[in-house]
């Protein structure tokens, strides 16, 4: 079995980073605070190529912050990250990042094809223009989400689900190998989660791995083949039959993690301590 | 004034008139067009504090040296407009004092020591003091050809920079943290941003003033926003105020040379301003007001035609007169408005009034009937499909029954397998 030792892989890491060179992406050992605060403990996974990946947890589990921390947009304070054996700076072009719809500001003056059309702007250099070729991957990108027609329509002007639309077109348009998706689900209506969900089969069936930050239970099986369960640390990570059980699920929902906050809301006073001695 | 004066204005006849009319416009346009993108990043306070902050550069600047050199001033200014973005970057970093309480610290700690400084300026008596005040409100009559020469430089390199960097600036500026997942230097940009609008601050202060100069950033973008929903375009227009602004600026300098033109070149900002807000096509108030009334019209009359139907099934008689009252009492709303909406309907042809009373015309009876129809499936959807209480519904079904389209109501009619009868157990009418 290819995925042998990946599972709370804390003592396998090393070996799989060895095993598994080309992964699409390697977290190992990482760490993350907020406000010197932890919210995310030493965190080991190794992602499969060509699957669809659901994170899975409770509010405040450090599901955004780990997709973040992977695509370096906030520091870590330990740990590193590998994209395809490398470092993201040297594997930008194969990854993907589409952050949460509610993040960005809809009136911004511009229209649905501009939009996508920054999903090229990875591959240009300072200064240079899109070109033909990309005004036409964006098009194409666009049609893929089925909002085609939309092109030229002010953003403001589309509903919460036509907007995740070209969030995700734009990150199509990128042509990556993996994909991280904060939230694409949510507050979207039936016609684009059905949408998504096409899309995500289409993805995986050109060989795309697709990681997806996940809020409903109930339709994590249905659209995922792996899971990785997280409440600040790392609860379990894969195959859906396997992993999505009872058992770990309850772990990662249920009380027993005070500790957990606990300590870390103490290291926060710690640290204030120091800092103002009062 | 006299009439040839205005003409010599009008028709840059005089050096000095073009000196101080190409010095403002092209101000106008630098700062419009940079002050665009610290509107849409929601950063427009922060061009407001590198203003305020400018003072004390200069005042240390002409302190240093003892002349009035522009040069000497711009790079004071700079510098210090510099620190005080610093500052507020560390203040907010550092602390937990939130964005716009730094702002707030830092313009008012700046100002501040720039006013000290220039009091302590003027008690000394020193020989060429004079002038340094034009610094708080601007005067753009004491400009010369070195000033307009620095401000179409700075305005000449403002301009180029956004035409070269402008997909840099529109991506971090709606997305940073995705400009930063694709590999732009987000952090590079930034400080080119910033700086660029320190530029624009320190050339601009000597025109309008420190008090006022936020206005040149913020009121023609601001403005500018009204019309369109197209970046570049947006930036363009903002330019195009930036210099009406300024050129009314210059004009009042020339009328007026002892006049501060800060006050006059942000007036006549604010005034383009006032005119997007009501007069701008869709986004402006007048579009908005005319659109409401629309609306509500239009929701009256469907109102009524919808009552007018439903005392024919009621009542019988489809096509029978009914007085005013009536429908009135029926809606539960006034009988004038009730007559208002009948007037409507009678002009479109909806309705027509017999000597005591007003009937259905075929049409009439068609929308009639429409407006039923889309309401009682919506009631059906809403208890149905979302699971809501029967008892509840008919309120949403008031709003939602004048916005559903065609398209809809056969989505609707599709999805819900063309129910015959509403949760209250009325048939639902057809065509």
């Amino acid at each position: 079995m290819e995925n042998d030792g990946m599972q709370n892989g804390n003592e396998n890491g090393r070996e799989s980073a060895q095993s598994l060179a080309a992964s699409p992406l390697e977290v190992h050992d990482l760490t993350v605070s907020y406000n010197r605060r932890p919210v995310l403990w030493d965190i080991d996974f190794t992602v499969p190529e060509g699957k669809l990946i659901a994170v899975v947890g409770p509010n405040g589990a450090g599901k955004s912050t780990l997709i973040k921390a992977a695509m370096g947009l906030i520091p870590s304070a330990s740990g590193y990250v590998r994209f395809f054996g490398r470092d993201l700076s040297e594997s930008r072009q194969r990854v993907a990042y589409v952050p949460q719809r509610t993040t960005v500001d809809w009136d911004f003056p511009t229209d649905a094809l501009d939009v996508v059309l920054m999903g090229r702007y990875g591959r240009l250099r300072l200064f240079q223009r899109p070109r033909r070729a990309d005004v036409e991957a964006a098009h194409q990108a666009l049609q893929k989400v089925g909002m085609e027609q939309f092109a030229n329509r002010q953003i403001s002007q589309l509903s919460g689900g036509q907007q995740q639309r070209v969030f995700l077109a734009r990150a199509l348009a990128q042509d990556a190998e993996l994909y991280l998706m904060d939230e694409p689900f949510a507050g979207v209506d039936a016609a684009t989660e059905a949408a998504i969900v096409e899309l995500l089969r289409q993805m995986r069936a050109s060989g795309k791995t697709v990681i997806v930050v996940h809020h409903d239970l109930q339709t994590v099986q249905d659209y995922f083949d792996w899971v990785l369960l997280l409440n600040m640390r790392l609860i379990a990570f894969g195959p859906m039959e396997t992993t999505f059980t009872n058992e770990l699920l309850q772990k990662t929902y249920g009380g027993r993690l005070s500790l957990l906050t606990e300590v870390a809301d103490l290291m926060r006073h710690e640290q204030r301590k120091e800092r103002d001695p009062l | 004034m006299s009439e040839s004066q205005l003409l010599d204005f009008f028709l840059l006849r005089q050096y000095n008139i073009r000196v101080v009319v190409l010095g403002t416009v092209l101000l106008g346009i630098g700062s419009a067009a940079i002050g665009c993108f610290a509107f849409l990043r929601k950063r427009s306070l922060v061009g407001d504090a590198v203003a305020h902050a400018a003072l004390p550069g200069v005042a240390v600047a002409f302190m240093l040296t003892g002349t009035k050199n522009p040069a000497v001033f711009l790079v004071g200014a700079a510098i210090a407009g510099w620190l005080s973005m610093v500052a507020m970057d560390a203040i907010v970093r550092r602390s937990k004092i939130r964005e716009d309480a730094a702002i707030g610290i830092v313009l008012s700690v700046f100002f501040g020591l720039g006013i000290l400084l220039l009091t302590r300026i003027q008690k000394s008596g020193a020989a060429d003091q004079a002038g340094l005040d034009k610094f708080l409100f601007g005067q753009a009559a004491s400009l010369v050809t070195a000033d307009v020469m620095v401000f179409g430089a700075v305005s000449l390199g403002l301009v180029v920079g956004l035409a070269l960097l402008h997909k840099e600036f529109k991506t971090i500026s709606f997305n940073s943290d995705f400009a930063h997942s694709i590999g732009l230097p987000v952090r590079g940009l930034e400080l080119a941003m910033t700086t660029m609008l320190v530029l624009a601050v320190v050339v601009g202060i000597q025109a309008v003033g420190v008090v006022l100069m936020a206005a040149m950033l913020i009121t023609p973008a601001a403005a500018a926003r009204y019309w369109t929903d197209r970046l570049t375009v947006m930036i363009l227009l903002a330019s195009i105020f930036g210099a009406i602004a300024g050129y009314s600026g210059a004009l009042v300098s020339y009328l007026a040379p002892r006049m501060p033109t800060g006050p006059w070149i942000v007036t006549a900002g604010t005034l383009i301003f006032l005119i997007s807000l009501l007069a701008a096509p869709r986004r402006g108030m007048v579009a908005r007001g005319l659109r409401n009334r629309r609306n509500s019209r239009k929701t009256l009359e469907e109102n009524i035609l919808k009552t007018l139907y439903q005392l024919g099934e009621e009542q019988g008689g489809m096509f029978n007169l009914r007085t005013a009252s009536d429908v009135a009492r029926r809606r539960r709303i006034p009988e004038s408005q009730a007559l208002r909406g009948l007037g409507l309907l009678r002009r479109s042809g909806f309705v027509e009034q017999a000597n005591n009373g007003w009937k259905l015309t075929q049409e009439g009876e068609t929308q009639g009937r429409r407006v039923t129809r889309l309401h009682r499936l919506w009631e059906v959807y809403l208890t149905e499909q979302v699971s809501i209480a029967p008892d509840h519904v008919h309120d949403d079904a008031e709003s939602i029954e004048h916005v559903l389209t065609p398209e809809l109501e056969l989505q609707l009619e599709a999805l819900l397998n063309r129910p015959t009868s509403d949760p209250h157990q009325r048939a639902i009418p057809y065509h």
